[in-house]
């Protein structure tokens, strides 16, 4: 690659995480200041007002989820950071977004819990709320990085996955990641897809805002634009008004819930490390997955073929990739920074197929390579 | 038949929701009016609201509408205004809406200044579930959550908005229908954050429990409590009591949000990158 | 359309007051206040006016009307 060296930035997990925003397109940015995702309110009160964007620091963190659902209704691409109690306080209006399909981007540099609970130290106890924290049935799409790099990339995807799919989108950061610095190569905008929402292409009086194109998204025009209709967070039908009809009830949940997993293929991204000949599968996501990729390398000098499928995408859930991996391997841990979430999934999915185990610390501590590879070695002894 | 009304709402909607003698319609009414004088493009409105009885209003005019979550109307505002700050941004919201749940919300967008039109209909209680007191209940008078009579004591809106630091504050009753016309057209002008208080009847919660039983009654009662600044001086505490003072409270100028940030966008594009 | 066919319309030389009887509620409030008590309730307590010549096209039914149901419209007379 030919970069110049303006290009290559030894970034912290928050600052990527603002640049990926900005070049994705992010115009819109209203937080509340909450650790460890402080950095990400700062990057873009700096650099959003240069770009002619523009920057709000509410008055709370429930005001910050519906002011960047009100700035992406006026067509800005819109963004929030937070941290588990924060994260707790935008569901309602998160459900709000989800309802009327509006497309943003939350990101919650998980911390421990429940409660304030260790405000500087990682976790990864957000993976359940992050797929059913707001009330109902619905879909959501939660995305993982596990290192800075990833972080940029990722970011940048959650603004294209919110966009094309009109969705709001959760970047699951952790402190660690949120808070380390690694080499980031930013590329130069023209390397960078963007995808911006599809726009209305009938005339106004014929829009119908919540009627689905073939590929399950509706279109969606944004105010002030000559398209004069109705959100609301009441069940709607196609023309955005509430609806007590059993039928378009029944439609509307199972629009927003089908939307996203008749496109997972599209969504569900991971990453596959010697799985090829892997008798045992890691199954990991987040820094929990940086330590997962250096027991592959240990266990296999010891001659246990171990693999890693390194989860990007958490929501929807990579069934699929899952669900063939329990073909071959012997045996699937999962290393998790909480008691056991991700693993009630893979156990879903693998339908005892293959053994699932799972290894977890909640102390706020990382968890070290060497523990989990003693954790593979123990298993084999039994 | 053809009027003024028929043009900005939307019909199919009709009749609404509100019940008989319900305030809420003569509001929806007085914003369509002055928005009508003042020949504004309904493609540049926005109306937004919250919930409760109230926020069921943007589901009938035909401008640019979100009936958002309880209380957060004034924050997803924020943002539409922040995006498309040449949109006429109009936020309905009823008391408990506004002063309870969303209590912050309003004195945080009024210390910014933020140019937005906050028009609250205050019936005194929360008429959807179904007649509990809220923080504009005046102390003594009955809820289905104050059977024995409410003791808590009630905010005073205007003087909240003034503290908070609006530029234009009002307040009028739906019984005086023109006063309140002109006070929302005023409002709707103003630079800044404007708020103008509508007290309004509900019959069917509020004077049912407080024996103010018909909209007729309410209306009268409506006209007795409110009081011009001039009476209110001639009128002795008791009687100041359960009297209420209507008018124009505040109408000032000053820097608004949306100009202060256009200042902030050209000096952050002459500082150098760090 | 459905609205349209329940309105009535009364009309003297100088005023028209429509009356949308679907939308009205009978909340009596375009009655009770008419300073002029054009307006009477029907059986269903919904307003008719009865003494239409004492319209002054204050418009104040109009205006205080929770539900758009009533219009009142002057007829503009040419002087001859």
């Amino acid at each position: 690659m030919n970069k110049s060296l303006d290009n290559i930035k030894l970034l912290q997990g928050n600052e990527a995480c603002v640049q990926g925003a900005l070049l994705a397109g992010v115009r819109f940015f209203a937080g509340y200041p909450i650790t460890p995702s402080s950095e990400i309110a700062e990057g873009m009160a700096y650099y959003l007002p240069k770009l002619g964007g523009k920057f709000v620091q509410m008055e709370d963190e429930i005001a910050s989820m519906a002011a960047i659902i009100g700035a992406s209704i006026g067509g800005l691409k819109s963004l929030t950071a937070t941290s588990g109690p924060g994260f707790t306080l935008k569901q309602e209006n998160l459900g709000y977004a989800i309802i009327n399909e509006i497309p943003c981007v939350i990101v919650n540099a998980q911390r421990g819990g429940p409660s304030t609970g260790l405000p500087t130290k990682p976790a990864q106890g957000d993976m359940m709320q992050a797929r059913w924290g707001t009330h109902g049935d619905h879909s959501i799409i939660a995305l993982a990085p596990s290192t800075v790099d990833e972080v940029f990339w990722l970011t940048i995807k959650a603004v294209n996955f919110s966009e094309k799919y009109r969705t709001p989108v959760i970047l699951l950061l952790d402190e660690v990641i949120a808070h380390m610095r690694e080499k980031v190569i930013i590329p130069e905008p023209e390397e960078i897809e963007i995808i911006n929402r599809k726009k209305p292409t009938v005339p106004p009086e014929e829009y119908l805002p919540f009627k689905p194109d073939q590929d399950g998204i509706p279109p969606m025009a944004n105010f002030g634009e000559g398209y004069r209709y109705h959100f609301t967070g009441l069940i709607h039908n196609q023309k955005g008004f509430p609806t007590s009809n059993p039928q378009e009830i029944d439609w509307h949940l199972r629009h927003i819930y089908n939307k996203i997993k008749q496109n997972a293929k599209n969504i569900t991204l991971y990453q596959r490390h010697f799985l090829d000949d892997a008798k045992i599968a890691l199954i990991a996501y987040g820094s929990v997955a940086r330590a997962a990729e250096r027991v592959v390398k240990l266990a296999r000098e010891q001659g246990i073929k171990t693999g890693l499928l390194k989860l990007l995408t958490i929501w929807p859930f990579p069934e699929e990739e899952l669900s063939r991996l329990a073909n071959q391997v012997e045996l699937m841990l999962v290393p998790e920074m909480n008691l056991g979430q991700i693993v009630l999934e893979v156990e879903r999915v693998v339908r005892g197929k293959c053994q699932v185990i799972s290894y977890n610390r909640v102390d706020g501590e990382l968890i070290n390579p060497e523990e989990i590879l003693l954790k593979i070695q123990e298993e084999i002894e039994k | 038949m053809k009027n003024l009304i028929d043009r900005y709402i939307r019909k199919e909607m009709f009749p609404h929701i509100w019940c008989p003698g319900c305030g809420n319609g003569v509001v929806l009414g007085a914003i369509i009016r002055a928005i009508d004088d003042l020949k504004w493009d309904k493609n540049r409105i926005a109306m937004v609201s919250g919930i409760g009885c109230s926020s069921r209003i943007t589901g009938y005019v035909d401008f640019c509408t979100m009936n958002t979550t309880h209380g957060r109307a004034i924050p997803f505002a924020t943002g539409l205004k922040m995006a498309k700050p040449d949109m006429q941004v109009i936020v309905v919201m009823g008391d408990g809406d506004c002063s309870a749940i969303g209590g912050n919300h309003f004195i945080h967008a009024a210390r910014r200044n933020l140019n937005l039109t906050a028009i609250i209909i205050n019936n005194m209680i929360y008429g959807m579930t179904g007649g509990q007191f809220s923080p504009l209940t005046p102390t003594h008078r009955i809820g289905t959550t104050a059977p024995y009579g409410n003791i808590d004591q009630s905010f005073d809106l205007v003087k909240l908005a003034m503290a908070a630091g609006a530029s234009y504050v009002a307040r009028s009753t739906v019984y005086h229908i023109r006063q309140s016309i002109s006070l929302i057209k005023k409002a709707l002008n103003k630079k800044g954050f404007s708020v103008v208080e509508i007290i309004s009847s509900c019959p069917i919660s509020y004077g049912r429990l407080n024996k103010i039983r018909t909209p007729v009654d309410m209306m009268n009662w409506l006209k007795d409590i409110a009081v011009s600044s001039k009476a209110w001086e001639n009128l002795s505490p008791q009687q100041r009591e359960e009297k209420l003072i209507i008018g124009e409270f505040l109408d000032v100028d000053k820097p608004d949000y949306c100009a202060l940030y256009t200042q902030l966008l050209e000096k952050a594009r002459e500082e150098e990158v760090r | 359309m459905k609205d349209k066919e329940a309105v009535s319309v009364f009309q003297n030389n100088r005023v028209i007051i429509s009356i949308r009887k679907n939308w009205c509620k009978a909340c009596g409030i375009c009655i009770e206040f008419c300073p002029k008590h054009v307006l009477m309730a029907n059986e269903e307590g919904k307003p008719e006016p009865i003494k239409i010549d004492d319209c002054i096209n204050c418009g104040l039914c109009e205006l205080r009307c929770p539900d758009f149901a009533i219009l009142v419209r002057g007829i503009e007379v040419k002087d001859e």
